[in-house]
């Protein structure tokens, strides 16, 4: 399965999610901005990053370049697509998820290793979890903290689109703990932690088992993966 | 001096209106130079000397243009120019062996030195200092000083793939701390991850004598396939110059001279004009393009522009090459069309590069630049007349030899002087102060270090970097050194850590130097990675200073020594003078960073204990040690006598055993010793992953004759924690009887009970443990 990872001026986990890509038995296509070719891929990463140096809003100028057009295309045709950090930005600022994400409420940057609950195995990107399955993936962002109006929030929960959500700590302020959500569909999901860094032993989180051991993160990858080859 | 250059020297002859664009500004020619010899020039004000200033006269047989006299007041800082430390410096180029050599590919002087790490690849890294802009603007000073690091490596033809840094703030207390501190922290955290470059160690102390003068030294670290490496020369006649990068700006303008070559007076106006802004977002499309560029192989030389900007790159470039260039200044691209001539020879503005490009690949260079959306322009060519030739407007501006400017510069022999004061200070040992009795003020004053700001836990700062990006790092903080795989086929990898101990160097320089070298070398080793080379930043006082002069001159020299006694070359750094606010110098603080190598990051020891019942082994012997330690400056506020032993060769046979241990797969941790000694290395071993420890210290305090509270606080060398799974304990112990190296078994882990216990003197829980280590830094800088 080819699945596509578009680099943006400012992308910085491109190389990370092609690797994870691999790591998850598909083959990673690198994209590029500012082109309208999708290249035969049957699924898209938008991979973290400051695309643009954040400038305006995260993701804000990322969503008008020329490849976002055809994302939208394929994404209203049912394509896979996983929006990482400031792809969750990207996805938000083209309006296939809905509401925002603002600055962190403590103010300063955040890295560590989070704690998410698996809320919704029925995406395409959550798929191969387990129903309420607790997992820990890295988590690093300025700008993460999740909003949206009432409406709109009481809509994604009560539809079940609340796809990930914090544990324990919620690290940047994100109404109702939203890590990630998915649109109606559930072809298309965004979330703010990296599961691209928890995809090969030895460089991901800890675990009680061994250090930076954490490989939570790959199921995303299978998910999409395995469930397109099975419908291939 | 007091007043930043911009404002009081650049005279605009036929400007009136200040807001007209540059063009009709004329600048001070060469013909004009020549027909006004006896016109003043403000020489003084840029940091010259009335005798620097008179050379400049005589190499150039007549009055420097303004154009020229900027040129040489910046490039005759010693900033750029090291005159008060070359003398010294070149023991590092002196003092080495063959052994020291042979995998050195580019060594001291260009802009990092490269080693050859084998399978093809190499590494490069340096470690450099932003210490005077980070005081007065700490947010864009920390963020230029990463900046400018990453800039040096890409310029080596390397992919930059981690950053560390070494902080010095004042007294945690002191309310301007917190401002530098966050500033600090917030400007690397910005440039840092917004470059997608993983921050992998570093280390941060605090302490009253850097409170007016924070110290901010940056490392990078690059990799890159042999065949892809850059030198920063201008050869072949007829080759372009070209500028790429971001647009000239009024930034940093003067910054190397005015700034980095004089103390802060109190009292005196902010330089705050003098301090360039970064945009990270720039420096990162910049470091791609670059990449592409050295793919397409479309770049002959290539150097960043840094300190003193385009004087700096033009006159380098020149002098490293074929000595000669013509450039047409007018034909730099400008963010503020008012700039002088002088002022663009001189802006710092950042994420700026000049490359050496034949005619014939200028197209496909254009068309990669172009992609990034960088912008470009063609100055000028490489010449064979050996003159550095700058016009403006179809002027002459600039006609000078370029050696005179880039490395002909003053060399100074400055007055060195003993310090009236250290014998006195050494003589005020620490061995006599109260030292604890019992368990309970064991107990008591370990919490207390645990809790002091220099040993508390660290992860208010680190939190704010991201260490995962690039998908490559092994290790990070808060393990010994950081590690960052080079090759995902072999799992070929890289360590680096950087120590420095000022409190140690105050009392004895040449011994501290040489202490920072075995920390930061036994660091290195404590992951299991090979030490094989290091940069240094070394930061001291005025030069001006005769004492300081001493401190420094001791400094180097045991830092060289101490090099050829480890065979371990420097391959690069950097030399921050004026660290000091009015007479008050602070601590010299020559700040190492040693890179190993490991065959495979999938080898790398933790430091931290996992398993159940793995045997404590303490490496090394302790003696009274407690001079200059961590405990006499926390318990007693005392900084008095000689630092802790140096045994170079004793470090080398440790770190030796380490890597036979390695290889037999029998170390499941290491952990060395240094700050806060034994207690402090216990403690992390049981927070890093929550597995507590039975300890004891009955036959430690036999053999080596020292009470509890001597071998739980003392500093000395030479000394690592390892745990050993049990089934590899006579084999352990064969390999360090073989080997001579002490060894003591002094505990057992305990997965069962997080807590560590000190056998018949106190017991603290991983709770109170945590509780002590995690709180200071966040209530001092809020969450």
């Amino acid at each position: 399965m080819r699945v596509g990872v578009i680099t943006f001026p400012g992308s910085l986990d491109d190389r990370d999610a092609q690797r994870a890509v691999k790591l998850g038995g598909g083959e990673p296509v690198a994209l590029w901005h500012g082109d309208h070719d999708l290249k035969n891929v049957d699924a898209i990463v938008l991979p973290g990053g400051f695309s643009y140096g954040d400038y305006l809003r995260a993701g804000a100028i990322a969503a008008h370049s020329p490849i976002m057009s055809e994302v939208i295309t394929a994404a209203n045709a049912g394509m896979p697509v996983l929006g990482i950090c400031n792809g969750f930005q990207i996805l938000v600022e083209s309006h296939l998820l809905p509401g925002g994400l603002v600055r962190n409420d403590h103010g300063d940057f955040v890295c560590r290793d989070q704690k998410l609950r698996v809320e919704n195995v029925d995406t395409a990107w959550s798929n191969g979890f387990k129903e309420d399955e607790e997992i820990i993936i890295p988590l690093k962002n300025g700008e993460g903290g999740y909003i949206a109006d009432q409406e709109t929030l009481d809509r994604l929960e009560g539809e079940g689109q609340v796809v990930f959500r914090y544990l324990e700590v919620n690290p940047n302020g994100s109404a109702n703990d939203i890590a990630g959500i998915s649109n109606a569909r559930g072809n298309v999901v965004g979330l703010m932690p990296h599961p691209e860094h928890a995809t090969e032993p030895g460089f991901g989180p800890d675990t009680r088992a061994a250090m930076r051991s954490g490989t939570d993160g790959l199921t995303f990858f299978t998910s999409a993966i395995s469930s397109l080859m099975a419908n291939a | 001096m007091s007043t930043p250059a911009s404002t009081i020297f650049w005279e605009k002859p036929l400007v009136t209106d200040v807001s007209t664009n540059s063009r009709q500004h004329v600048a001070d020619t060469v013909s004009n130079a020549m027909a006004t010899p006896e016109k003043e020039q403000p020489y003084g004000a840029l940091g010259l000397k009335p005798d620097e200033y008179a050379k400049i006269r005589e190499i150039l047989g007549r009055r420097p243009t303004s154009g020229e006299l900027a040129m040489y007041s910046v490039m005759w800082s010693e900033h750029c120019s090291y005159k008060s430390s070359k003398n010294y410096l070149r023991q590092f180029g002196k003092k080495v062996s063959e052994n020291m050599t042979k995998n050195l590919m580019v060594g001291m002087g260009e802009n990092a030195g490269v080693i050859d790490v084998g399978e093809g690849w190499a590494v490069t890294f340096k470690i450099e200092s932003h210490n005077h802009p980070s005081y007065i603007e700490p947010f864009q000073g920390a963020a230029t000083g990463v900046g400018g690091i990453v800039r040096d490596i890409i310029s080596m033809g390397a992919r930059p793939v981690a950053v560390m840094d070494a902080l010095r703030f004042g007294a945690i207390d002191n309310p301007d701390t917190a401002r530098v501190a966050k500033g600090v922290v917030s400007g690397i955290s910005f440039y840092g991850n917004c470059l997608g470059l993983p921050n992998i160690g570093g280390e941060t102390y605090f302490d009253s004598v850097y409170q007016a003068n924070p110290l901010v030294n940056a490392l990078a670290v690059g990799v890159l396939r042999h065949e892809d490496l850059h030198l920063a020369n201008a050869r072949g006649v007829g080759n372009k110059v070209v500028l790429f990068g971001a647009r000239t700006g009024g930034d940093g303008i003067g910054g190397a001279s005015i700034l980095a070559s004089d103390s802060f007076s109190e009292g005196g106006p902010t330089k705050r004009p003098a301090v360039q802004v970064g945009d990270p977002f720039a420096e990162k499309v910049l470091i791609e393009c670059c990449l592409e560029l050295f793919q397409g192989d479309l770049v002959e030389g290539i150097q960043d522009l840094g300190a003193a900007g385009i004087s700096c790159a033009t006159s380098e470039l020149a002098s490293n090459g074929d000595g000669g260039m013509f450039i047409e200044l007018e034909k730099v691209l400008l963010r503020d069309p008012t700039l002088t001539a002088e002022e663009i020879l001189m802006s710092e503005s950042q994420e700026r590069m000049m490359a050496i490009v034949k005619p014939e690949k200028l197209e496909g260079f254009l068309k990669v630049v172009e992609k990034w959306d960088v912008e470009t322009s063609v100055l000028g060519e490489v010449t064979d007349t050996g003159r550095l030739i700058i016009n403006w407007h179809d002027e002459e501006i600039v006609n000078v030899e370029p050696r005179t400017v880039a490395i002909d510069g003053p060399v100074y022999d400055r007055p060195v002087a003993y310090p009236k004061w250290i014998d006195k200070l050494q003589a005020d040992s620490a061995s006599g102060l109260a030292r604890p009795k019992d368990g309970t003020e064991l107990r008591d004053q370990m919490l207390q270090l645990l809790a002091s700001p220099n040993l508390a836990d660290k992860s208010w700062i680190t939190d704010q970097y991201d260490r995962y990006v690039l998908g490559n790092t092994a290790l990070s903080f808060p393990d010994d050194a950081g590690m960052v795989r080079i090759d995902e086929e072999s799992g070929l990898g890289f360590s680096v850590a950087t120590d420095a101990n000022g409190r140690f160097c105050q009392l004895d320089p040449y011994a501290g130097a040489q202490l920072a070298l075995a920390e930061a070398f036994r660091n290195v080793a404590a992951t299991g990675a090979n030490p094989v080379a290091v940069s240094d930043c070394l930061n001291f006082g005025s030069p001006e200073n005769p004492e300081v002069m001493w401190q420094f001159s001791k400094a180097v020299e045991g830092l060289a020594d101490a090099c050829l006694e480890m065979e371990i070359p420097v391959t690069g750094g950097n030399v921050s003078f004026y660290n000091q606010t009015g007479d008050v110098p602070i601590h010299p603080t020559p700040v190492v960073a040693v890179l190993g190598l490991i065959r495979d990051v999938a080898e790398r020891i933790p430091s931290g204990w996992q398993d159940e019942g793995n045997n404590i082994y303490l490496l090394g012997t302790t003696a009274l040690e407690l001079d200059g330690s961590a405990w006499a400056g926390t318990i007693h506020d005392h900084l008095g006598g000689l630092p802790p032993k140096v045994d170079l060769a004793a470090e080398r046979r440790l770190a030796d055993l380490i890597k036979a241990g390695n290889e037999q797969n029998i170390i499941a941790s290491a952990h060395d010793l240094a700050d806060g000694g034994l207690a402090q290395t216990l403690a992390e071993s049981v927070m890093r992953f929550g597995v507590g420890a039975r300890v004891w210290l009955g036959e430690l305090l036999e053999r080596d004759d020292i009470d509890a509270a001597t071998a739980l606080f003392s500093e000395s060398t030479g000394r690592m924690v390892v745990s050993i799974p049990r089934e590899d304990d006579v084999k352990f112990r064969g390999l360090c009887e073989g080997r001579g190296y002490p060894a003591v078994r002094i505990g057992v882990t305990d997965a069962a009970s997080p807590a560590l216990e000190i056998q018949d003197q106190f017991t603290l829980t991983l709770e109170e443990l945590l509780t002590a280590h995690r709180g200071t830094l966040a209530e001092a800088f809020g969450a």
